[in-house]
């Protein structure tokens, strides 16, 4: 436990000192200060205003950004480590394989989820000094729902830098199964339906085994429980989950799949070349 | 102690390590020397079980890969380049010590033995330092620990002479109680550090010999060379020996470390011409 630790800490010093960081933290700090700075909080959409009003534009950005963010910075940073020479010098030292993997997924996941959730904490926080009614049970299940997208994306990008062997071929990699993932959510699903050819349910799982998907159509749960915006697709949803088995789904389902990806990312890294 | 057995490793279709089997054993220091591509460094990463490949590796009968923790303890590496690590000096010495189990204020020590002023590093990142600065770093961490196999990859390459000769007198404090790999392009460059050459050539053994043990790793000679005329790329190599002149830098005076000798000799030779006495007498205890 103390070799992951260290691992962990010497993950976090390594990137606090990165550039790619620096943008990251820049990035996230810089949408909630525009968004305040344009005054959404006081702007209305479907019902919405003040900080929930923010809170639903800040979600659907970070949706937009995080994935690839999460995919492109971790495996660039590990390929990369990898190909400098770093692995060849940290992992001569006395520390376990698996201390190494899960320490430097522990260290790069606090990197990854801090900014993102920080700045919406500094939004809830200036929402109180400013006193804006701070929606506590959407603040929590967004927490909750950015914590479990960074580990799903962090798991599938440690998955991606065991795979491949160099930096150009694991960011190729990483923004393939972004791509993927990106034209599923919408493009290729609703080319398949219109065509009629596959079951309106079948559609909707291949959808739900999108984690993007599944975590843009809980986002959309907060605001429209109904799903009246998912159109037809929300029965289906709503018949197999209903409105709470949906959140939970949304939670426990991307923490699966980061958390698979990572235990299969460690198992080709114990088994293969380290350098 | 370290029992490599028809190792073999292909990257590919491409052989690099082919069947190597070799025995070596306690207080050995050996030279590891071969071309570019002959398998060295492949080896070394066998040998500190980072890559996977046929045939086994043993260390007082304990394979690295499935042992590493146990393994790794007992052994300092000094890597060829020096990885790019962004992290401040002190946390690097930090995270190491806490690893290996060892006190930070003994690597401390041995870096300012090299000539680091630790102070005024600590908090620098690594990947700023100078070459030989990161190189001085890097040895005091594989020796600051007790190590019974210290793995050296061309590790003075890029020390001035001081700082060798100091390395010297530190790799001569273990030689009782370690195993010494030192890989380098040159023998010139290692041989008076060793009492065995193992020569590599695409992935196979081509040499394995014993070295005469006679040069004294803590022996320093005198040495007094007199020019024919000045030439200033000479006066300039001397002077990076630490060597002083009289006012027409025609009359050279300086010591170096005696593991040292070939290799200032091989500097000497680029200027035969210029030399018209040349004395070199070993320091009587």
């Amino acid at each position: 436990m103390k070799q992951l630790w260290l691992t962990a800490k010497l993950d976090i010093v390594e990137s606090l000192r990165a550039r790619w960081f620096q943008i990251y933290t820049l990035v996230f700090g810089g949408i909630v200060a525009l968004l305040f700075l344009f005054g959404l909080t006081e702007s209305r959409v479907l019902g919405f205003i003040g900080l929930s009003r923010l809170l639903v534009t800040y979600i659907q950005l970070t949706m937009a950004i995080l994935p690839i963010f999460v995919l492109i910075t971790t495996v660039r940073s590990v390929a990369g480590d990898r190909e400098a020479g770093v692995f060849e010098y940290l992992l001569s030292l006395p520390v376990s394989l698996s201390a190494w993997f899960w320490g430097k997924i522990v260290g790069r996941y606090i990197v990854v989820f801090a900014p993102v959730f920080l700045a919406m904490l500094g939004a809830v926080i200036w929402a109180t000094i400013q006193d804006i009614e701070v929606p506590w049970d959407m603040f929590g299940y967004y927490t909750a729902l950015l914590a479990v997208m960074a580990m799903c994306f962090l798991g599938i990008g440690m998955l991606i830098s065991a795979i491949a062997r160099t930096t150009d071929m694991a960011q190729g990699a990483a923004f393939m199964v972004w791509l993927f993932l990106l034209l599923f959510l919408d493009l290729i699903l609703l080319g398949v339906m219109i065509q009629g050819k596959v079951a309106p349910e079948i559609a909707v799982t291949m959808a739900l085994a999108n984690p993007l998907q599944v975590f843009r159509t809980a986002a959309l749960a907060l605001f429209d429980p109904q799903l009246i915006v998912l159109g037809p697709s929300a029965y289906v949803i709503l018949d197999l989950f209903g409105v709470t088995g949906y959140k939970i789904f949304a939670l426990v389902y991307p923490a699966t799949i980061g958390a698979l990806s990572a235990t299969i990312g460690y198992f080709i890294f114990r088994r293969g070349d380290l350098p | 102690m370290i029992q490599f057995n028809n190792v073999v490793k292909t990257f590919r279709r491409a052989r690099v390590l082919d069947g190597i089997s070799l025995n070596i054993g306690l207080g050995e220091r050996v030279a590891l020397i071969g071309s570019n591509g002959a398998g060295k460094t492949t080896l070394i990463r066998c040998l500190l079980g980072e890559y996977t490949h046929d045939g086994s590796v043993a260390i007082n009968g304990l394979d690295p890969r499935s042992n590493r923790t146990t393994v790794l303890g007992n052994i300092g590496f000094v890597p060829q380049l020096p990885p790019p690590l962004k992290m401040p000096v002190g946390q690097l010495i930090d995270f190491s010590a806490a690893l290996c189990g060892t006190d930070p204020k003994r690597i401390h020590a041995i870096a300012r033995r090299l000539g680091l002023d630790l102070d005024g590093i600590l908090a620098r990142q690594f990947v700023r330092l100078s070459g030989g600065m990161k190189q001085k770093l890097l040895i005091a961490i594989a020796l600051g620990r007790d190590a019974k196999v210290l793995v050296m990859d061309e590790p003075a390459a890029n020390l001035d002479p001081e700082a060798r000769k100091i390395f010297f007198d530190l790799l001569a404090e273990r030689l009782e109680d370690a195993t010494m790999i030192i890989s380098s392009h040159r023998l010139d460059e290692v041989s008076a550090l060793v009492n065995r050459v193992i020569e590599m050539d695409m992935g196979k053994v081509v040499l394995d010999d014993e070295v005469a043990d006679a040069v004294s790793m803590t022996a320093s000679l005198a040495c007094r060379i007199v020019l024919g005329r000045f030439e200033p790329a000479f006066a300039k190599a001397l002077d990076g020996w630490h060597f002083t002149s009289d006012d027409a830098k025609l009359v050279w005076e300086g010591s170096i470390a005696g593991p040292d000798r070939l290799r200032f000799l091989g500097i000497i030779s680029r200027y035969t011409a210029l030399v018209s006495d040349l004395s070199l007498a070993e320091a009587r205890d």
